[in-house]
């Protein structure tokens, strides 16, 4: 019952690459990241993937299938035919390392920003007393497994480098709204939300939601919940007070932990000749600019050709063979797709 | 040479499990500067793959638990070879850790008062897990991961510890640990922390074994160089084979089904029907197991006056039971035994309680476990056997080492009980950061690195690159695993082990010839299997040559030539050490129970 699959994967780093195309054999039941290991015990022992659990748990293995955002170790090569070729890339919203692997850094720095749970009193004795319906909103959006695939295909930052530094994205949008929901934290965390973490920027397109593995609601239990919080409190302010395309002055230190250098280390950061062996006491504390700083903008290598109708919900992201006539175009017709949907959204918030 | 990216802390802490983040979290508040060092991105590591809870006498659904109890099942489970002190450390203290994870964020599922629930599992007396649904691993995980990054603690991610450093230049042998050499998987580039404590947090080695819950990072990184470094490993012949873990299809075996699916009221059946766990009850748990099914499924509601059903036995029981009837040919059609809690719950139930489970089917397996029932065998899933440590310190025989997790031993004996690895990643992390951060604090000087042990480990690191050998690093991995799981695996013999050593020797020897092919050092997966191969093959002896010496049968360590537990080895630890390359395996005595704790044992049931 198995087959030679025919596979696309891209090969390349940041300066460039392209795709190459590879035929293995697979068994019944297998899913996309066995194809891909196989081809790493077999012909392309350098090929770079990430993967921890391989079950669904842990998210390490999110990339883009024939063009949808998705964990390689939940997809099943069944739900292809047999003599589709499937095509594997990076995700896009983030740089490339090598290959399949993208540096997720910019997750890492938002996690930062949002502050700790803030409960009433600290004495750790069992005396909290929760609803187990209580407990229940939050708990479902503790089931993220931070697979980062909604941040991939959130359009707000997909191809827009530029809203990075003021977006946060769905994943901590349902950090926030954890919680918020949380029946003992003691923060207001809706001008958080809004201000710092731009919740506004998002219109509710629910393409994050779809592309969840764990079928979190991120958009009707998270994002639009807190919305209407928001609301409760302070009109949105990027469609009134200030204007379509303005946008306000971000905090430059994040409202939670996020002061000081990075404690998220990259290769040949912060090497200790900045930090003498002999003081003591915690490595943070110092104030300083955030480190986070957005990626270059990549040139526009073949990963773009798959960049596909970003913008879009998964379900309609265009196939790789569509995707290929847009290679050398891509970045305008991305810019095309952006604005246009941004001017969409725009009006059907407005009749709102 | 070695002026490679260098930094400098109190204490290093290798691995972002459970129990690495708890160490930081501790060594962090205890004012030492402490830096995470990881393989994977921070938050992967396997402690999301634990699914049932953690387990903590609170009492919340039994008043009656009490520390007391859970130390008594503890060592009852582990067959009375655990390290009795981090027994009763491990029993007094998880309730705190839980509570403290409470205070940071977690959301545990309820009782009808609003106290953290608490389910039923093997081997526990009582229902003693703290849980969310059956995803508590991640939880714990996403919990500590928040502490750690509110407190602002340095983290090195995907960043791989090859060696431990020492002062004179022998690795750590014979001195004091200075600090630890790594690679960054981005880059390729090398990178030296210059720290005089390490907290080895690195969990276990089933990456060994074909068939294995585990990921790849359980490559036993941290068993093999604290054996290096001049560290003893404890009772490394008990590795534990999960009863129950998928067998269909193929992609997926050997991943895990949680122990809930029974605690929550699934039964074991044979291709007959039968529940045949009535048949493979142990006389050691004759007087607190029931022995027939209307007892055993009265306990779920009445715990008092029945005894709890045999599919609750602890997991080297139930693994062997299992094996048993499929090698008597009453297996399922894809070789495992049936797991049924489709006709004991409501579909409802099993979707509220289990979710991850019934996700897993659904999406991997193509059953609806609403519906049918899953298919299950034993999978390689935690190693007992660990780094030798001080249970109060968890300081290793070499200053400076530390270990936690599943990568110490002593904490369980023979046989972990499901529930008590989450509690003690919790109890023995804060214990382990705590105390090296005070022994960094009372150093009165630091120990310097050797550039020697440096300049080793970085030649040692780029020797695949240079080699003119044609073996190829997957090829020998996948070998590796494969005699492993068929010759030291669940039921072990004699001749076969010996067997095992000698493919064993031969592999090393494959090994020295691995060569890397491909575009150099940025996140290349070849050569980090190649770098992989040292530790896998170090443990993997480690494991063959203990099972050899014990020759009795006892917990996770299975003779077919040896059946019987021998008393005369129930006073005896094995302890590994090894010097230039070979192994030495000694007998150790066990500490001695105070009286006190004695009397908890002569209790009838």
């Amino acid at each position: 019952m198995g087959h030679q699959q025919s596979m696309r994967v891209w090969r390349g780093d940041a300066s460039g690459g392209d795709f190459r195309s590879y035929s293995v054999p697979v068994e019944e039941g297998e899913v996309v990241l066995d194809a891909i290991h196989r081809l790493q015990a077999e012909q392309a022992p350098d090929l770079a993937v990430r993967w921890n659990c391989k079950a669904g748990k842990c998210g390490s293995c999110s990339a883009e299938i024939n063009g949808k955002p998705a964990l390689m170790c939940m997809t099943r090569l069944s739900t292809f035919e047999p003599t589709e070729t499937v095509t594997v890339t990076p995700m896009r919203a983030f740089p490339v390392i090598r290959d399949l692997v993208t540096d997720v850094t910019f997750n890492y720095e938002k996690a930062r920003e949002v502050p700790a749970f803030a409960p009433p009193h600290s004495n750790a004795d069992g005396s909290f007393r929760m609803q187990q319906v209580d407990v229940e909103r939050g708990q479902e959006f503790r089931k993220c497994i931070e697979c980062f695939l909604c941040q991939n295909t959130c359009h707000v930052i997909r191809d827009h480098e530029e809203n990075k530094p003021a977006f946060a994205g769905p994943r901590f949008f349902i950090r926030y709204a954890e919680l918020d929901m949380h029946p003992l934290d003691t923060l207001d965390r809706r001008r958080m939300a809004q201000e710092d973490e731009g919740l506004g920027y998002c219109n509710i397109t629910k393409c994050c939601s779809e592309v969840c593995p764990e079928g979190i609601h991120i958009t009707d239990n998270g994002i639009i919940p807190l919305k209407e919080r928001v609301v409760d409190t302070k009109y949105d302010p990027v469609f009134i007070s200030l204007g379509i395309g303005r946008r306000k002055q971000r905090r430059l230190v994040g409202p939670g932990g996020g002061s000081g250098p990075s404690p998220i280390k990259r290769p040949g950061q912060g090497q200790s000749s900045l930090r003498s062996a002999a003081s003591a006491g915690p490595a943070s504390g110092a104030t300083a600019t955030p480190t986070f700083a957005p990626a270059p903008p990549r040139a526009p290598t073949a990963v773009d050709k798959v960049a596909s109708t970003a913008s879009s919900a998964a379900s309609k992201v265009g196939t790789a063979a569509n995707a290929e006539s847009m290679k050398t175009a891509m970045p305008a017709i991305g810019a095309a797709v952006g604005v246009g949907f941004l001017a969409w959204a725009i009006r059907k918030t407005r009749k709102k | 040479m070695t002026d490679f990216e260098s930094h400098d802390y109190d204490v290093v802490v290798v691995g972002a499990g459970g129990s690495g983040l708890r160490a930081a979290i501790a060594a962090h508040e205890a004012g030492a500067r402490t830096a995470i060092v990881c393989k994977s991105l921070l938050g992967k590591a396997h402690t999301v793959m634990a699914e049932g809870g953690i387990a903590a006498a609170m009492g919340n659904v039994w008043p009656e638990d009490n520390w007391q109890v859970h130390f008594r099942d503890t060592m009852r489970g582990g067959k009375m070879l655990n390290n009795w002190r981090m027994a009763q450390l491990h029993a007094q203290e998880a309730p705190s850790r839980v509570w403290e994870l409470e205070e940071w964020g977690a959301l545990f599922d309820r009782t009808k008062e609003g106290k953290i629930s608490q389910r039923d599992f093997g081997g526990h007396r009582y229902a003693r897990l703290a849980h969310v649904g059956d995803r508590t691993g991640l939880e714990m995980i996403r919990t500590l991961q928040q502490r750690a990054v509110d407190l602002g603690i340095d983290v090195f991610m995907e960043c791989t510890i090859t060696r431990l450093l020492g002062e004179s230049g022998s690795g750590g042998r014979g001195d004091r640990v200075s600090g630890a050499f790594a690679y960054w998987r981005e880059t390729g580039s090398f990178i030296t922390f210059r720290a005089p404590a390490i907290i080895l947090a690195t969990g276990g080695i089933g990456r060994s074994f074909t068939v294995t819950s585990n990921s790849w990072e359980y490559s036993g990184d941290g068993h093999a160089m604290a054996l290096w470094a001049g560290a003893s490993l404890l009772n490394m012949e008990f590795v534990q084979f999960h009863p129950t873990g998928m067998v269909w299809p193929p992609s997926v075996k050997g991943l895990l089904i949680t122990e809930s699916v029974r605690g929550e009221g699934g039964v074991l059946r044979n291709s007959d029907g039968k529940r045949f766990m009535f048949d493979y009850i142990p006389e050691f748990f004759k007087a607190e197991t029931a022995d027939n099914e209307a007892e055993a499924d009265a306990w779920y509601d009445d715990h008092k006056n029945n005894r709890r059903p045999p599919e609750l036995l602890p997991r080297d029981e139930v693994a062997r039971a299992i094996n048993s009837e499929i090698k008597a040919g009453r297996g399922s059609p894809h070789g495992g035994v049936f797991l049924d809690i489709a006709t004991r719950r409501s579909a409802e139930d099993i979707k509220r309680r289990l979710p991850s489970m019934y996700h897993q089917f659904k999406e991997l397996g193509d059953v609806d476990i609403t519906k049918d029932p899953m298919e299950v065998a034993p999978t390689c899933h935690y190693v007992m056997g660990g780094i030798e440590v001080d249970a109060d310190t968890e300081a290793a025989t070499v200053s400076g080492l530390y270990a936690v997790g599943e990568v110490s031993g002593g904490m369980h004996g023979s046989n972990r009980l499901g529930g008590n690895s989450l509690s003690d990643l919790l109890v023995f992390g804060k214990r382990a950061g705590e105390s090296a951060a005070g022994y960094v604090a009372a150093l009165p000087s630091r120990p310097a690195v050797a550039a020697a042990d440096v300049q080793a480990a970085a030649d040692e690191a780029l020797a695949p690159f240079a080699n003119p050998g044609a073996e190829n690093p997957y090829a020998v991995m996948k070998d590796l695993q494969e005699h492993m799981q068929s010759l030291v695996g669940i039921i072990r013999k004699g001749d076969e082990l010996e067997i095992a050593l000698k493919e064993i020797e031969r592999l090393k020897e494959r090994a020295r010839n691995v060569s890397v092919k491909g575009s150099g050092r940025s996140y290349n997966p070849g050569w980090h299997t190649a770098l992989d191969l040292r530790a896998m093959l170090t443990v993997s002896e480690c494991i063959a040559r203990a099972a050899l010496t014990r020759t009795e049968s006892r917990g996770g360590h299975t003779r077919d030539d040896y059946p019987a537990t021998d008393p005369e080895w129930g006073k005896v630890n094995l302890v590994i050490t090894e010097r230039r390359g070979v192994l030495q395996v000694d007998r150790k005595p066990l500490p001695q129970m105070p009286d006190d704790l004695k009397a908890l044992f002569e209790e009838t049931h």
